[in-house]
């Protein structure tokens, strides 16, 4: 084991970077900080246009989040994989694949949580906001988002294990994630896999484990000054 | 010419045979998965729950090592690392059989009962301690307070959230793909680079899988409005 982290670590690590494309654990976790930022600010309009007013609004929406919901990643990858260069009318590489798929996929999930937080501020305060001169767009903007972002905190974290996760599917379109690395080097060490994947799972387990024990406090800090706050 | 979208050839003969198998398979494997999954949820939930650090500590353990590695590297664990552990003898059944599918049973069951064992652990915790308390005083011990009394007011609040995992056990099956279980997302490739026909494979391929989500969706529903919880 210690022989196979000391031949391999590096390319674990990084891939063939510098002598190649950059790949390994970097590649995954640059792929889903990007997913998860770029999903973001798509899973707020989702977010809001679920409990929009207008029902043409609310509608479309509803029907995409319901189906991008009931599908497996893997199927949402394919279709990227598929159809985005004839989309696009360029080729696109697994880097771009894997990320279109993942930020429509974080998307709808995004857009529940966001749900969620709204519904769960209170009319009151809309209709405070409201009744004080501000638009639907405004109270939206300026009093509801901020307190819904604050109480998501947490889940964003979470949401943000749960990608790191699904940036291993990468593996299936070739995109030389950690995963992918990991059989690559299965293959010429030939004689250890189990230690391999061992190792894949551990470095998975140290990175998500530590992230969501971060939400786990993230959480527990928050309800503990939104307590501070009430009995001030 | 052939005409841009052609569904007929994947509504019978040979590709529409092997998607049938395709959907079969995953839901076989949906199906087994679930069976055992359920039971070691259970399990799991009351050893978390049980008076004794040890055992509470490694269901934690248990838990927490496989929600936080993608079910990706577990698959390629169980195919690949797991087997070179066993003896000789027992490796050459095995690989006689159908290792495939018995691997990405392993890795669907145990994923799907760490998620599960979660939402049980969380209907018991509903369940008010004077329930518990109360059967302990009348004289039945643990495992009965908890078979008789504590559990089948549970479980009734823990359908939902078991239902919805239900629906990522179904969707997670498409990852059995990776090591080769020709389920409905291997077969929807395999008729794809048979007829070049990629949109209708796709689409038979996806409109299962929604389908399917969303019948579970409608059983939660249904669940739902039909036994709701009982405050007490």
């Amino acid at each position: 084991m210690i022989e196979l982290i000391d031949t391999y670590w590096l390319y674990f690590l990084v891939g063939q970077y510098p002598h190649g494309p950059l790949g390994g654990l970097a590649l995954t976790l640059i792929l889903a900080v990007l997913g998860l930022l770029f999903a973001f600010p798509l899973g707020l309009v989702f977010g809001i246009a679920r409990v929009s007013p207008w029902r043409s609004v609310r509608w479309p929406v509803s029907t995409l989040i319901q189906v991008v919901r009931g599908t497996p990643l893997l199927m949402v990858v394919f279709w990227a994989y598929f159809f985005l260069p004839s989309l696009t009318g360029q080729n696109t590489n697994q880097f771009w694949t894997m990320l279109t798929a993942l930020v429509v996929f974080d998307a709808a999930y995004l857009a529940e949580i966001i749900r969620a937080g709204i519904q769960g501020i209170g009319k009151g305060q809309t209709e405070s906001a409201r009744s004080l001169g501000f638009s639907y767009l405004d109270a939206m903007r300026l009093v509801i988002l901020p307190q819904v972002v604050r109480n998501m905190l947490p889940s964003l974290v979470n949401q943000f294990v749960a990608t790191i996760k699904e940036t291993s599917l990468g593996y299936i379109i070739g995109l030389t994630e950690v995963s992918f690395i990991a059989t690559q080097t299965n293959t010429q060490v030939l004689t250890k896999p189990a230690e391999v994947y061992l190792l894949l799972g551990l470095t998975y387990f140290i990175l998500c484990f530590g992230l969501s024990r971060f939400a786990f406090w993230l959480e527990r800090h928050l309800q503990q000054r939104t307590m501070a706050k009430a009995h001030a | 010419m052939t005409p841009l979208f052609d569904l007929d050839l994947l509504l019978t003969g040979t590709y529409h045979d092997w998607l049938v198998a395709g959907l079969i398979t995953s839901l076989s494997l949906t199906g087994i998965s679930l069976a055992l999954a359920l039971p070691l949820a259970i399990i799991i939930a009351l050893i978390r729950l049980s008076p004794v650090k040890v055992l509470q500590w490694s269901g934690f353990a248990f838990v927490e090592a496989i929600r936080n590695v993608p079910l990706l590297a577990h698959m390629l664990f169980w195919y690949f690392g797991a087997p070179e552990l066993l003896p000789t003898a027992l490796r050459e059944w095995l690989y006689a059989r159908n290792i495939e599918a018995t691997s990405a049973i392993i890795a669907l069951t145990l994923y799907t009962a760490a998620y599960m064992s979660e939402d049980v652990r969380s209907g018991i915790r509903s369940i008010p301690g004077q329930q518990f308390e109360a059967a302990r005083a009348l004289g039945f011990s643990f495992v009965a307070s908890m078979r008789l009394v504590v559990l089948p007011q549970a479980l009734r609040v823990t359908i939902p959230p078991l239902i919805s995992q239900t629906l990522n056990l179904w969707k997670d099956t498409s990852i059995a793909t990776v090591i080769g279980v020709a389920e409905l997302m291997y077969q929807a490739a395999k008729v794809e680079s048979a007829t070049f026909r990629s949109f209708e494979a796709l689409a038979v391929a996806s409109a299962c899988y929604l389908g399917m989500s969303l019948l579970i969706t409608g059983a939660a529903g249904w669940y739902q409005g039909r036994f709701p919880v009982r405050t007490a």
